[in-house]
């Protein structure tokens, strides 16, 4: 069966390329294997895009383009008055995939549900440690274990959510990978077969395109779910063509053996740009680049001395050198694409004389400092040496004599972490689930101050905005309260916000309605392709 | 003979566990908590740190990591990837294949077109085809792969379009893997053009990973042949009025030949070596690119096992070219 469907594939592929495009086939240079096709035990986005974003849905959606929040597998949610309660009604009639190793007997309910999350939550569960070594990386560091304190079937398609405490950004957790409803069924079917394992590599789900087949480390082939409960894709066969070297990725893509690829080499952009046969489109990044000073330490306590360094640093030379055009400066610590986003803030204006005098003000005399720099290459900084060597030379314009530290980028993220650690360091962020309080309250709360809060800064008023902006379920609420926080943050200045990067997406023209997702994910469901 | 295979194969048991220890020792020696770089940006509580340490075993004294390690091994358990959380010996069996069809392909590449090359060097010593080869030989051996294979790309495929950019087979060629080499399955598909697709796919990458072993593989025939060429014997069968052809062809070549066996056999450890560039370049799905993904990762298990399964085979193919040396010439058995 699965070689006849093969056969099928094959020929339609065969079709298309002898020009006959009845089958269309999209074929996608992917960068990297995926280390699995079950999400929730994994953290790379290379991952999720072979396995939640082709083949699974969750109970709640990102709307493509935004980090706006739409319903998906559940019609509608209600959230009780106290904000500990979560019903979600799931739609009706929603399939799993049927193919040659699992067919369903039943439509999606509230079992599968309860079965995604219980599985990475409950050390007894039979589906905890299903695969040697298996941990659920998301799910344990978004907390979700202390979050929820029951998971009930209402009915067969009402499940409910009970929490230990308000949790606002809930809903966006709901939309994240690590959240993708898996078949409580199928599972059953493996337990019995004592084959737990094959959930990791032959995977069942509700989602736009189902499994086929899977060569390790090359290529990776779907077919379209003529079931899809939402628009059934035009795409009919969708092939990842994993392809690690960046250079060798566009070298396919100008030659058509594939359609898309991602992350282009900065240096291969222009070629790609004047090819007639291609299209590059652009987005900035869910993430932000920064700074962050230690603002536990002389002199860096002093918020003076923070704004007077801020107006030091000259970022629009950051942009040219160190983007090489591709990113765009940033005065907030979200990005602009995030709902939330305060654009009235404004930056601190490149002024060398002005911070001069600042310091002085401050009885700053004679200050040397330590800048950290990123040994690896991060989206949100291509380049963290190039980046604070231009720091170093601003600071020097203004007095200030800065050491450029470097290390190991594991002890980076450990020593960096430390509350008595010295000077600046910079790092930056990708978001995770489209919420302001992924940025803010990960990055800059009370409760981060010794681990993800690089600068070590609790804020009394900041800390407030941002708890109160958790519990609140209205979302025009919280983002007034995270654009109040916003005006603190660029007060007090606890970093220097550097950059948001551009991503490319370079493709052939005959790709039409391709979407970038600002979270930096890669879905085909609504692709088409021209004659 | 017997006695001389025992020797050998005696030899392989410190070898074995010299290997096991510098495989051991090697990843740990590079820096990087696996740990803290699964966490990433994220950070990590320490409660959630001591929980992974303990779950990869790694709160444990080292001797103890180790014997545990070589105690797995024993029992054919190389460890499970802290990535994909699958054994580590699976991943390796489905990808070894590849690794051995290129390398395959790419020793062929080497051995017909060095030893030619080397023998008529050889024979039309100090002439400007003499030198040219050398020459061409000597750049071959200092390119460095991963640029000879873009370039290689960017001409065949890009400019002329002779070839196609990467993978194994043209994608719309969809058939289940029986043997994991791609030709052989191609043939037993039965689709027509699959086994030529296959053949096209490995043209660049077999001569990107054959060039430095066909620059070795000619030098060595022709210094072979030249030091040959000057012996007793092959002035008496001059002497005798035989063919040059005869000469060449029959007498010389045969001795000339037992160290080329040896430089060829030893290549196979620089191949396996080289094919980790070369498979990352070509998105060849092999062993190479396993690793370098490993070490990107941190994946101590699968850098760890790739090392020593390399390790191994190379000491196979050794204990091989060893006793077919043997073979051939018997006075290396008593030495």
């Amino acid at each position: 069966m699965a070689f006849k469907k093969g056969l099928l594939t094959a020929t339609a592929l065969v079709a298309f390329t002898a020009g006959a495009a009845q089958a269309q086939t999209l074929v996608y240079c992917s960068e990297g294997s995926p280390e699995g096709f079950d999400p929730a035990p994994y953290t790379a986005g290379t991952t999720f895009d072979a396995s939640s974003r082709a083949l699974y849905n969750r109970l709640v959606q990102f709307t493509p383009g935004t980090t706006q929040t739409e319903p998906g597998l559940a019609e509608s949610w209600d959230v009780s008055e106290d904000g500990l309660e979560y019903t979600f009604h799931l739609r009706p009639g929603v399939k799993f995939h049927s193919t040659d190793y699992f067919t369903p007997t039943r439509d999606l309910n509230a079992d599968d549900v309860i079965f995604s999350f219980e599985r990475q939550w409950q050390e007894d569960h039979p589906w905890y440690a299903y695969s040697p070594g298996i941990t659920w990386e998301y799910f344990n560091s978004m907390s979700m274990g202390d979050l929820i304190s029951s998971i009930e079937k209402v009915d067969d398609l009402t499940v409910k959510f009970v929490l230990n405490r308000p949790e606002a950004p809930f809903v966006a957790n709901m939309a994240m990978d690590f959240a993708s409803i898996l078949s409580a069924e199928y599972a059953a079917q493996l337990e019995e077969a004592g084959t737990l394992d094959q959930l990791n590599q032959q995977p069942i789900g509700t989602g736009p395109f189902e499994f086929v087949n899977y060569q390790q480390d090359a290529v990776i082939r779907y077919a379209a779910n003529q079931d899809y409960w939402e628009d059934v894709p035009e795409i009919e066969n969708l092939v990842f063509a994993i392809t690690v070297d960046p250079a060798v990725r566009a070298q396919r893509l100008q030659a058509g053996e594939c359609q898309v690829m991602p992350y282009p080499n900065p240096a291969d952009l222009p070629t790609l740009q004047n090819d007639p046969n291609l299209t590059v489109m652009e987005q900035e990044g869910l993430n932000v680049g920064y700074l962050a000073y230690n603002t536990q330490q002389e002199p860096f306590d002093n918020p003076e001395v923070r704004r007077a360094l801020n107006m030091a640093i000259d970022k629009q030379a950051i942009i040219d050198a160190v983007f090489e055009g591709s990113g765009s400066i940033a005065k907030n610590p979200i990005p602009p694409s995030m709902w939330g986003y305060n654009d009235d803030i404004e930056d601190y204006e490149y002024d060398p004389e002005a911070a001069r005098q600042l310091l002085a003000d401050a009885g700053v005399e004679d200050l040397s400092m330590k800048v950290w720099a990123m040994p690896v290459s991060r989206p949100y900084n291509p380049d963290a040496r190039r980046m604070a060597e231009l720091i170093q030379a601003d600071f020097s314009e203004v007095g200030v004599d800065v050491e450029i530290v470097s290390m190991e980028w594991a002890e980076y993220l450990a020593q960096s972490s430390a509350v008595d650690r010295d000077g600046a360091v910079l790092l930056g962020w990708t978001g995770d689930n489209g919420d302001p309080d992924n940025f803010l309250a990960v990055l800059l709360g009370c409760d981060a101050v010794g681990s993800a809060n690089r600068a070590q800064w609790c804020n009394e008023e900041f800390e407030a905005l941002i708890q109160e902006a958790k519990t609140t379920t209205d979302q025009e609420e919280r983002a007034e309260l995270y654009r109040q926080a916003q005006v603190i943050f660029k007060d007090q200045a606890p970093w220097a916000t550097i950059a948001h990067s551009v991503v490319f997406m370079p493709m052939t023209n005959e790709v039409q309605g391709y979407v970038m997702d600002p979270k930096g994910g890669h879905s085909f469901e609504d692709v088409t392709l021209a004659e | 003979m017997i006695r001389f295979l025992l020797q050998r194969l005696l030899l392989i048991i410190p070898t074995f566990i010299g290997i096991t220890i510098i495989a051991f020792a090697f990843v740990r020696i590079l820096p990087g908590d696996p740990v803290l770089l699964i966490a990433g940006e994220r950070g990590v509580t320490p409660e959630r740190y001591q929980m992974l340490m303990q779950q990869f075993g790694y709160d444990q004294p080292i001797w103890r990591q180790y014997f545990d390690y070589l105690f797995g091994i024993f029992q054919g358990d190389f460890g499970t990837s802290i990535s994909t959380k699958r054994p580590v010996v699976n991943d390796f069996l489905a990808l070894f294949p590849a690794t051995v069809e290129l390398s395959f392909f790419a020793i062929i590449f080497a051995v017909s077109l060095g030893i030619p090359a080397g023998i008529i060097a050889a024979v039309r010593r100090g002439s400007w085809y003499d030198q040219t080869l050398m020459g061409t030989a000597l750049v071959g051996y200092s390119m460095p792969i991963f640029w000879l294979g873009l370039l290689l790309i960017i001409l065949f495929s890009g400019i002329l379009g002779w070839t196609p950019v990467s993978g194994r087979i043209d994608l719309f060629y969809f058939f289940p893997a029986v043997t994991g080499f791609m030709t052989i399955d191609a043939l037993i598909s039965g689709q027509d053009g699959a086994f030529v697709s296959a053949l096209r796919h490995l043209i660049l990458p077999a001569v990107t990973l054959g060039t430095i072993p066909l620059a070795v593989i000619a030098r060595q025939t022709r210094s072979a042949m030249l030091e040959v060429l000057g012996d007793d014997y092959v002035r008496t069968a001059r002497a005798k009025g035989l063919s040059p052809r005869q000469v060449v062809g029959v007498h010389a070549l045969r001795n000339a030949l037992i160290p080329v066996i040896t430089t060829i056999g030893l290549q196979v450890g620089v191949m396996m070596a080289g094919a980790i560039l070369t498979e990352t370049i070509f998105s060849w799905p092999g062993i190479g690119k396993w690793m370098i993904d490993a070490i990107s990762r941190r994946d101590y298990p699968v850098v760890q096992a790739g090392l020593l399964l390399i390790a191994l085979i190379v000491m196979a193919v050794n204990l091989i070219v060893d006793v077919l040396y043997g073979l051939i010439n018997p006075r290396i058995r008593h030495q």
